[in-house]
């Protein structure tokens, strides 16, 4: 899923200071699983907003809401009669949500409260990490079941670098070291002469260095006339 | 002959090779590599050129070893995949050919965190194998990596990797030098090796695959100038392993700089008597001084020529 | 200062610990401040951040979280999570620019009357000294 960081309070109230009026929306998919946009947090935002400014001898209403997806144009269509009757949006959902509203909900400004910061899952509790390179070319059976784009800080797809400490990548000990863990998996499954066979340059058109993505399905797009 | 340089003469002669290593300058002078080329000359038979190295930004390594050709010391020229994609590699292949580099080492590169640069983007375009792949297909086949031909006038390369033999995970370290030898590794320079027993456990396994048959293996080295340098390289830098009687003959000298360069003399010694050695890679960053006392004392001069 | 500034103090007790300690200190008829308003919570692991940031935003000077000794949490952990929701909810503050130091956790058993009223009393003093909430009208 998509993982997301919500931006200091700071920073989200100097965007919207100089509003009187402002809809504040959650999204209850990705950011609610990793906690920085959901109902929850939208709830607390508004009152440590609401009390930021305060402190600063401003006033804004805030209306708040949660819509099941901000991506899908159904669930946004929803806030349409809440848009009405305020000045901006502040978003907390991820910068696709955040350009959904603004792309949908006519002339009105969206601010966005979230850093989106990359594709990954919780790998406890509280702790969430990135995991997929969205290359557009998965080739992770090739790798155990674990991504060298994602998982390595270089992106190496023929080995290590050697630059690892204790099975920790040399940029960061928080991070293990991707191509640690894809020997070890290949250990375990017993194929770490998968290893051997040398990884050709990879064609990165396939992914966002191609240009940005579109995919048509035909037999999925609704006719025009008599729908 | 694959270059027909310097260093290939010597390693094709089956003579014992000595490589150096100088880092540009972090400014636009050139007189800092002129300084650097003149301690040098003549104690070894190709010098390396850092390519940004930690990520910090420094005078390009085309450039600064352009500058070494015109001063007729070999440079050995180091690119990493860091920084430029495989249009600006290629490019700068044939730039380099061009302009009389004739030694390329291939690497991946520090990550830019360790750098000056910290907010750049990452470009690793390619990995390490990818680029010795790409500069052999060039030389070899004549060939781009996207297939289209180099016509009248392919990069004449004698192309280089790294190796680090105690770099974790430890079960492929093996398996990943051989790799790169497929992929086209003339010559091998290693990480700084200290534990000179456990190099040589390493050798054997790779004699034992016909490895040092392959291509060349040039030993890295580092000469100690203090225990605290000593200490820091066992505890920080990955795969460098410092044993505790050299850590404490440092600490213990009265003339620690004097010390290390004994101990860079003896490692040269007995690395000479090891089987597939074929020459040391003596790496005494901003200390190139040391160099032509580590050289001579060594027995390693007059150097050859070819 | 013309009046004596009175402070407004929530204290999210938990049902087998705090609140205990707190009937216990009544029932020993020891003192403590009157400015403290006890909300129960059936464990301090109920504790919501929204509670805490909606204590001061209707006008609390001071809020604090109070639950069992760690180790001997009813539920286990329930304190453990209000330990480090506490601690996230006064960085919150200090964003926000009310201060974190108006917030605190405390631990105690059910049987520690005189704490819960030492407590009571410790928090009282300490808003007392950083003076009302911000937040708060002027009283005429």
């Amino acid at each position: 899923m998509i993982i997301a960081e919500q931006k200091p309070i700071q920073e989200i109230k100097e965007m919207i200071a100089s509003y009187q009026k402002v809809l504040i929306v959650g999204c209850g998919t990705c950011v609610t699983v990793c906690m920085a946009g959901g109902e929850k947090e939208v709830g607390i935002l508004a009152s440590a907003l609401r009390m930021a400014l305060k402190l600063e001898g401003k006033e804004i209403e805030f209306i708040e809401t949660t819509i099941e997806r901000q991506c899908e144009w159904e669930f946004v269509d929803q806030l349409k009669k809440k848009v009405a009757q305020v000045e901006a949006i502040l978003s907390l959902g991820c910068g696709i949500g955040v350009q959904a509203l603004a792309e949908r909900l006519g002339d009105i400004p969206v601010y966005p409260a979230l850093n989106t910061k990359f594709l990954g899952l919780p790998e406890q509790q509280g702790v969430w990490i990135e995991t997929c390179g969205a290359c557009g070319n998965c080739g992770l059976h090739k790798f155990g079941g674990i991504c060298p784009i994602a998982r390595c800080s270089k992106s190496l797809l023929n080995g290590p670098c050697g630059g690892s400490n204790n099975g920790k990548c040399e940029i960061d000990p928080e991070i293990p070291c991707g191509w640690q863990l894809i020997c070890d998996r290949l250990k375990t499954l017993g194929r770490l002469e998968t290893l051997e066979e040398i990884k050709p340059a990879k064609d990165w058109s396939t992914s966002r260095d191609g240009g940005p993505g579109r995919i048509v399905r035909e037999d999925m797009v609704l006719s025009k006339e008599g729908e | 002959m694959r270059a027909g340089s310097n260093l290939e003469k010597i390693l094709e002669a089956g003579k014992f090779a000595v490589t150096g290593e100088l880092g540009p300058p972090k400014n636009a002078d050139g007189e800092v590599i002129r300084k650097k080329a003149e301690i040098l000359k003549g104690y070894v038979d190709a010098v390396n050129v850092t390519d940004n190295q930690t990520a910090i930004v420094r005078m390009s390594s085309v450039a600064a070893s352009s500058i070494l050709v015109q001063l007729d010391l070999e440079p050995v020229m180091q690119m990493v995949t860091r920084d430029r994609n495989r249009i600006a590699a290629q490019s700068d292949i044939l730039g380099a050919s061009a302009l009389g580099i004739k030694n390329l080492l291939c690497l991946t590169g520090d990550h830019q965190k360790f750098g000056n640069e910290t907010g750049a983007k990452n470009v690793y375009d390619l990995d390490s194998i990818q680029l010795l792949a790409a500069v052999k297909g060039m030389r070899d086949d004549k060939r781009l990596i996207g297939g289209e031909e180099i016509k009248d006038g392919e990069p004449k390369i004698f192309i280089g990797a790294a190796s680090s033999p105690f770099a974790d995970p430890t079960e492929i370290r093996i398996l990943r030098l051989a790799k790169k030898i497929k992929a086209g590794a003339d010559f091998i320079q290693t990480q700084a090796i200290y534990d000179l027993d456990r190099f040589e456990e390493w050798m054997k396994e790779v004699r034992d695959k016909e490895l040092d048959k392959k291509t060349h293996i040039l030993v890295g080295l580092i000469p100690l100038k203090s225990f605290g340098m000593a200490r820091y390289m066992n505890n920080n830098v990955a795969g460098v392993s410092v044993p505790e009687e050299l850590m404490k003959r440092v600490k213990d000298a009265d003339d620690p700089k004097k010390e290390g360069i004994k101990i860079c003399v003896e490692a040269i010694n007995r690395v000479k008597e090891i089987e597939g050695v074929h020459g040391v890679h003596i790496m005494a960053i901003e200390w190139e001084s040391a160099v032509p006392q580590i050289v001579e004392e060594a027995g390693l001069l007059p150097r050859p020529e070819i | 200062m013309s009046e004596q500034f009175e402070p407004e103090i929530v204290a999210f007790c938990c049902h087998y610990c705090a609140y205990g300690a707190a009937d216990l200190a009544g029932s020993m008829r020891l003192n403590y401040p009157a400015n403290v308003k006890i909300v129960k919570l059936p464990c301090t692991g109920k504790t919501d951040i929204l509670y805490l940031l909606k204590a001061f935003e209707d006008g609390a000077d001071g809020v604090y979280v109070a639950g069992c000794l760690e180790g001997n949490c009813h539920f286990t952990d329930g304190n453990i999570k209000a330990k480090r929701r506490v601690a996230r909810a006064k960085k919150l503050l200090d964003e926000i620019g009310l201060g974190g130091e108006r917030l605190q956790m405390y631990n105690m058993s059910a049987s520690m009357g005189p704490e819960f009223a030492r407590v009571a009393k410790e928090m009282t003093e300490r808003i007392k000294e950083l003076g009302p909430s911000p937040l708060r009208k002027k009283e005429v």
